[in-house]
């Protein structure tokens, strides 16, 4: 099988990464860089724990190869805050009791901060729809949500 | 016995060309082991699962064109295959015209699978629950197709075979869809049951389209198609002339869901029995119809 050297910016930083062809994004970051934050769940496309932004977009990063992302921007969980600064999510769901066991919550994390940017004031049913994608087996959601909700808040609040 | 619950993708070739022509080329030299590929949402899956090794995974994404949205008020609408779903949903031209479209891919499972997901893919395939293929059909979707002889169009109505079996030969990469202009008065919509509300795959789907139209006896033409009740994604041409042919009534249009599901073949499945999907496509259609009929009214 034949490898491939890619050249992409993960959180802002440059990367070369030798990739096999059928190396999955998700196993990249976690088995070559080592960044086990984006988390492993299904395989398939379906929990979302491996949520990452690819070119600014959430996707499932089990269901990218990396040779795609040649030349690619990605942002993971561990880009999200600032050298000091939790972001308005991050803040938002530690506030909100929104983690339990915590697996699912990179991905949680990422997807609303996607919401976040393209809708700041999403409504619940916005919310809803735009984690669809992203299961937690412990918290219920209820909580996650108004973490959202919360770090909406604090967005508009903040650029007022 | 273990399991093991996170298979890796199988080994393959991954191959990028720079063209069109190169695409159609290492196609066809390579047939039965190579697949083009746009988002992989399906076929990473079943790849993993082991129900498919290519030995050549081929990316079509952005080539020629493939990358755009573009709406002709003369002409209608051109969907690039390599176009994804949350794209299509955005759009104001999709939302304007072709609101059914936007709809139907909303209902496709989660937003970052969309990000991923096309239009196109879903249609290549071939799915019988694909959930945007119903639109496609009911809207008058042509394929733009690239093969080893060049370019060349065919109608949607005539593209499915079978599970996963289409028109296709070794070669050919679709490279677009085109929707005609839609009819200046239409009303559309599709009811997508699943096992939740949202981002399962569909146990039954049911797509209606309708608007007026002289030629037919009735005065309105509709449009229905049906998802995960047939082999492939099912037109009920019965149902269609018969509402083409009897005035539209609470009752043409509850003879026309029974006609709509005499003409499908379900199978029993994990996600729900034949009788039952039977059941639901003579429910649905009815749901579906009286929606499209109060709409145009």
């Amino acid at each position: 099988m034949a490898f491939h050297k890619i050249n992409v910016t993960i959180n802002g930083e440059l990367e070369q990464v030798v990739v096999p062809s059928n190396m999955t994004l998700m196993a990249m970051l976690r088995e070559s860089l080592a960044m086990t934050g984006t988390k492993n769940g299904c395989s398939a496309g379906e929990c979302g724990a491996c949520t990452v932004l690819l070119n600014g977009e959430p996707v499932n990063s089990c269901m990218v190869l990396a040779v795609e992302c040649d030349g690619a921007n990605i942002v993971t969980v561990e880009g999200l805050a600032g050298e000091k600064q939790l972001s308005p999510i991050q803040e938002a769901i530690i506030h909100e009791g929104g983690v339990q066991c915590g697996f699912c919550t990179p991905g949680i994390l990422i997807s609303s901060h996607a919401l976040l940017k393209r809708n700041p004031n999403p409504s619940e049913n916005e919310i809803r729809e735009a984690l669809v994608g992203n299961l937690c087996r412990c918290t219920g959601y209820v909580r996650i949500i108004e973490a959202v909700k919360e770090a909406a808040k604090m967005q508009s609040a903040a650029t007022s | 016995m273990t399991q093991n619950t996170h298979p890796a993708l199988p080994e393959f070739e991954y191959f990028k060309p720079e063209t069109l022509s190169e695409a159609s080329d290492f196609l066809s030299r390579n047939p039965g082991e190579s697949r083009p590929f746009m988002g992989g949402t399906d076929i990473f899956v079943r790849m993993r699962d082991g129900f498919m090794t290519p030995r050549f995974l081929v990316d079509v994404k952005n080539l020629n064109g493939t990358n755009d949205l573009h709406f002709d008020p003369q002409s209608g609408l051109t969907l690039g295959a390599a176009v994804n779903m949350n794209r299509v949903i955005a759009s104001p031209e999709v939302q304007a015209h072709y609101p059914l479209l936007a709809e139907a891919c909303r209902s496709v499972a989660s937003y970052q699978l969309r990000t991923r997901a096309t239009v196109v893919g879903n249609i290549c395939n071939a799915s019988p629950a694909g959930d945007t293929i119903g639109a496609c059909l009911a809207l008058g979707g042509i394929l733009h197709i690239h093969g080893t002889d060049g370019a060349r169009q065919e109608s949607l109505g005539s593209f499915f075979l079978g599970p996963g079996k289409t028109t296709l030969k070794p070669g050919d990469v679709v490279t677009a869809i085109r929707f005609p202009l839609p009819p200046k008065k239409c009303s559309g919509t599709y009811i997508k049951l699943g096992r939740n509300q949202l981002s399962d795959l569909s146990i039954v789907g049911v797509t209606a389209f309708g608007h007026p139209d002289s030629s037919c006896e009735s005065g309105y033409r509709f449009r229905l198609a049906l998802a995960s009740v047939a082999p492939v994604p099912l037109v009920p041409v019965e149902a269609e002339t018969y509402l083409a042919n009897h005035s539209i009534t609470p009752e043409s249009l509850r003879e026309a869901a029974s006609l709509s599901a005499d003409a499908c073949s379900p199978i029993d499945d994990v996600r729900g029995s034949a009788r039952y999907r039977k059941e639901m496509v003579r429910n649905l259609s009815a749901r579906a119809l009286a929606e499209v009929w109060k709409n145009l009214n």
